[in-house]
């Protein structure tokens, strides 16, 4: 049975911008549909256009049916009595989606009441029921609470039970685990499943993340530049797509389960709705274009529930071609060979100590505490050698980073750079030492100085340095990063994503260092963006010969990257070894659990594998746990008899490295061992 | 081109351009009429006293047979000269203490920061009044770095605010990393991300600064005679005079009304065109 129903949705926006342009899919109850897009797609401002929450000057056309009932062009008094009743929908960010001066009892209470004749006191208790299925704990006490006091993962299920406490028959989910960390991802997804399952509910389900979709989906819709490119049921999409985007897509994915193979970059970037190209809005980056491409703009051909728009859809079909046949995967640079018994240490961290005051009070300030952003960490990294550090947001990934940039003495510990304690350098000794050490920054928006031309920002360090022919190394740096030397002349703000982070990478290989920090280079970045990027930075590595270390998040791209990979919890590290070894056997329950949360591009296995669901949030690092800092939400833990628990609490375990490994260590009382 | 964005941005708003043609209009009048007029500003008509408005003197004499026309652009001159250097000078001292207080933190920040606090709670009017007397006549330039020195404050406030946040961006933090020094890093990251609120900053200065000079003048502790401004001429034109002889006053005062509009005029079109996010 049909719920809602889109047909042929288009929204302009003030200046002629097709945002939308053409939209049309069906949601049936207990359904849950995918709607899949890099961003600029049009896939959130769809969604708005539903709810008709667009703002004033969006001229929104075709038809929105819920039950029937044209939604477009009610009266506005209609529309309250369905929003938040029998349509709803969850946000990305969860923190501006709540006021901060009602609490979160109170905001689900009003909820209910706007659309339920209930009392207050009944409202309450339905808010509260509502939070416990939600799985907050203690609910009656969490109610009380104020937005801001609950954590991020927290006040998206707060969101979600605020959405279904209407019983509503669809659920809008706008990016709803985007801004949380993968465990909490996890768990969030969790409690979606859950939500449906009680409300019966169909479920859109907006998300650039093809590994959720691929786990929550039976339909999907595949978004590019305002149109749906691919429609179909979540197997066919994936184990048979049949319009190259899509294809493209799904190949350029770096996949936790898969060992490191060369990732597949789609070319160039999306069209810019203000300017698209005649034909085919794919045309200009597909592999597989021919001159009639660009005669007209491909119309979704429907065969069943299957729709694809692409004119050679026919002959991928009877050809039979994969995405890694159509988009041919680079041929990687041979890297040199090294000699693993030899390592030369270029970076070595020796129980390195980062601790920040907590203070209180406006005149008189006083120490009322002490956040242990990095507890004692030891690493090193060899020449050549690509270590990852990985852990979710507050483990002190950063706080590390910045302690090795700065090159100071370090509060605790030793940072030692190429043999120099950054501790005893002179002013002189730590401004030669920087040509050695640079770094990548995350965003590469904020990364570049927006009022200095491309090449004067590349300009920059090599002026400082002191080098010679700047305009020739600048032109030089451009082609190194697969840049054309003519955009020097450019401000940061006329380039996408992916090249801004380019030119963020050319900057820092401009004095030509031996070892570079890469802070989440690629997180920010469209997946199909992504892969450029990473077989990129690849290249250079293998080519000039450096050192990489690599901060991420995502464990799928440090698979692909890293030769060894540190996991951090609360400012430590709990396991630390080769890519293989870790990724193989994982021996830390932490580990473990951060793997199986990352979602798999891959319907069937996604769905057949059992994930390990970690409980609770991140503890404050203001007040770790004793002993095992991961003991509170340690799942191996709850597993043991009483004596060995309390050894958990009691006592901090060490990094201690494993029997049969080569390099890998674990800081874990009772590590998995292999089964071998 | 982001600057080309800007100027588009800014000649969209009829104020700005109304205020600038008005402003280089009085430029023009303040330093190309005098070759126009038939007199100089140091010379005296005698058989002309307080003579009104007329064909030989076009906007009408003094008490003691000045040419009005010349004495009062000549008067204009000083004040736009003193206005845009003390507004030159203040935002410039803005930007400065603020950025590096901002910028490095610490014992400097809370030297700086108290420097600014004590020079703002110090009544500005009154020391002026009391230091401008000793001074030798006519270094009017002595004049203007008190007056700059006493209207940075509240800009470097807010400049100090602003690189605050700007300090932990990272392209800073990148210039940084790449051992650029740190003076370097200020004047070449974080100033010229200031500009906008600068430019505005500097816009409004010029017309706080020539009303304070007229003011301080007006009462005899600014620009003093022989040498002119439209103060000085205000004052001696103004009180009971200016009934039975208007144009002794309503000339420079009209002159400063429109000058000090135009100014404000292009500084309210600059704030909407630089800084959207502002509400005024």
């Amino acid at each position: 049975m049909t719920i809602l129903e889109v047909n042929d949705l288009t929204v302009t926006f003030r200046g002629g911008v097709k945002a939308v342009r053409g939209v049309s899919y069906q949601v049936g109850r207990g359904e849950v549909l995918g709607i899949v897009g890099e961003s600029g797609s049009g896939k959130s401002v769809t969604s708005l256009a539903v709810m008709g929450l667009l703002p004033a000057g969006a001229q929104v056309t075709g038809s929105v049916k819920l039950h029937g009932h044209e939604l477009l062009g009610m009266r506005e008094q209609e529309i309250l009595k369905r929003r938040g009743k029998s349509i709803s929908m969850i946000f990305q960010d969860p923190l501006s989606a709540f006021t901060p001066v009602y609490t979160i009892g109170d905001q689900i209470a009003e909820a209910v009441r706007v659309h339920q004749k209930v009392s207050k006191e009944q409202a309450a208790r339905q808010a509260v029921e509502l939070l416990e299925l939600v799985g907050i704990p203690h609910p009656e006490v969490r109610a009380k609470a104020f937005p801001h006091e609950f954590s991020g993962g927290m006040r998206q299920r707060a969101m979600i039970a605020m959405a279904i406490a209407n019983d509503p028959d669809v659920l809008i989910c706008d990016e709803p685990t985007t801004a949380l960390d993968v465990t909490i991802q996890a768990q969030v997804l969790e409690v979606l499943k859950t939500a449906q399952k009680e409300t019966g509910a169909g479920i859109v389900m907006i998300t650039h993340d093809l590994g959720v979709v691929a786990g929550l989906a039976d339909r999907v819709l595949v978004m590019y530049a305002g149109k749906p490119v691919e429609q179909g049921t979540v197997e066919e999409i994936y184990y048979e797509p049949r319009m190259p985007y899509t294809m493209g897509l799904l190949a350029s994915i770096p996949r936790l389960d898969q060992e490191n193979q060369r990732l597949v970059p789609i070319e160039g970037a999306p069209p810019s709705p203000a300017a698209l190209p005649p034909g085919c809005p794919f045309a200009p980056r597909c592999p597989l274009k021919v001159d009639a491409c660009d005669d007209a703009e491909p119309e979704l051909v429907q065969v069943g529930e299957r729709g694809v728009a692409c004119i050679r859809s026919h002959e991928i079909d009877v050809k039979r071609l994969r995405g890694v046949d159509v988009f041919p995967a680079p041929e990687p640079v041979a890297e040199p060979p090294r000699d693993a018994r030899r390592r030369e240490t270029v970076l070595e961290l020796d129980n390195l100590v980062r601790h920040y005051p907590l203070m209180k009070g406006a005149v008189f300030k006083r120490r009322v505490g002490t956040v242990h952003a990095v507890d004692g960490i030891s690493f090193d990294i060899a020449r050549g050698e690509t270590l990852a550090l990985v852990g979710e947001s507050g483990c002190g990934k950063t706080t590390t980073l910045q302690q090795i940039m700065q090159l100071e003495a370090a509060q605790g510990g030793r940072v030692v750079v190429f043999g120099k304690d950054s501790g005893e350098l002179t002013k002189r000794e730590r401004k030669e030492l920087r040509r050695d050490l640079q770094i990548v920054f995350q965003d590469p928006m904020a990364a570049l100085d927006p009022r200095m031309p491309v090449g004067d920002i590349l300009a920059e360090p090599l002026r400082a340095h002191g080098h010679k022919d700047v305009q020739g190394r600048v032109a030089e740096l451009l082609e190194l990063v697969g840049l054309d030397p003519s955009y020097a002349e450019r401000y940061p703000q006329h380039f996408s994503g992916g090249q801004r982070q380019r030119i963020g990478i050319a900057r820092a290989l401009a004095l030509e260092p031996k070892l570079i920090v890469l802070d989440e280079p690629v997180s920010a970045l469209d997946v199909s963006i992504q892969a450029g990027v990473i077989n990129l930075l690849e290249d250079l590595k293998a080519r000039l010969g450096l050192s990489y270390l690599f901060v991420a998040h995502d464990l799928s791209v440090v698979r692909h990257l890293a030769d060894r990979v540190a996991v951090m919890y609360l400012g430590k590290i709990v396991e630390i070894g080769t890519v293989a070894e870790v990724y193989g056997t994982p021996a830390h329950p932490y580990t473990r659990a951060l793997m199986s949360a990352i979602p798999l591009p891959d319907p069937e296995l996604e769905r057949s594998r059992r994930r390990i669901i970690l409980e609770g949030d991140l503890p404050s690092p203001a007040q770790p746990p004793s002993g095992c800092r991961f003991h509170t939400r340690c799942p191996k833990r709850a597993l043991l008899p009483e004596p060995e628990r309390a050894r958990c609490v009691a006592e901090e375990p060490p990094v201690v490295r494993l029997a049969h490994a080569d390099d890998h260590g674990a800081a874990c009382h009772y590590p998995e061992v292999r089964n071998s | 081109m982001r600057s080309k964005v800007v100027l588009r941005r800014v000649m969209a708003k009829p104020q700005v351009v109304i205020g600038l043609i008005g402003v280089l209009a009085l430029l023009a009048l303040a330093y190309l009429g005098p070759l126009f007029g038939q007199y100089t500003w140091e010379q005296k008509d005698f058989t002309a006293f307080r003579s009104p408005p007329g064909a030989d003197h076009w906007w009408g004499t003094t008490q003691i047979g000045q040419d009005m026309f010349a004495v009062t652009l000549r008067g204009m001159q000083k004040s736009i000269l003193i206005g845009f250097l003390v507004a030159l000078i203040s935002t410039g001292l803005a930007a400065l203490v603020g950025a590096f207080a901002g910028y490095f933190g610490g014992k400097l920040d809370k030297i700086l920061m108290w420097g600014t606090d004590l020079l703002l709670v110090l009544p500005s009017f009154l020391i002026i009044a009391v230091i401008s007397p000793r001074l030798e006549s006519g270094s009017w330039l002595m004049f203007v770095v008190l007056l700059a020195s006493f209207s940075w404050m509240i800009t470097s406030r807010v400049v100090r605010s602003m690189t605050l946040s700007l300090r932990e961006r990272e392209y800073v933090l990148a210039a940084r990393y790449m051992g650029i020094p740190d003076w370097k890093i200020i004047f070449r990251h974080v100033v010229p991300n200031l500009s906008s609120l600068l430019i505005i900053d500097a816009t409004m200065n010029v017309s706080g600064a020539i009303i304070g000079e007229t003011a301080l003048s007006y009462f005899g502790f600014g620009v003093r005679p022989p040498d002119v401004s439209l103060g000085t001429l205000i004052s001696a034109g103004g009180g009971s005079t200016a009934i039975s002889y208007p144009w002794l006053f309503l000339f420079p005062a009209g002159l400063l009304v429109l000058l000090v509009l135009f100014i404000n005029l292009i500084g309210d079109g600059l704030r909407d065109a630089l800084d959207p996010g502002s509400t005024s």
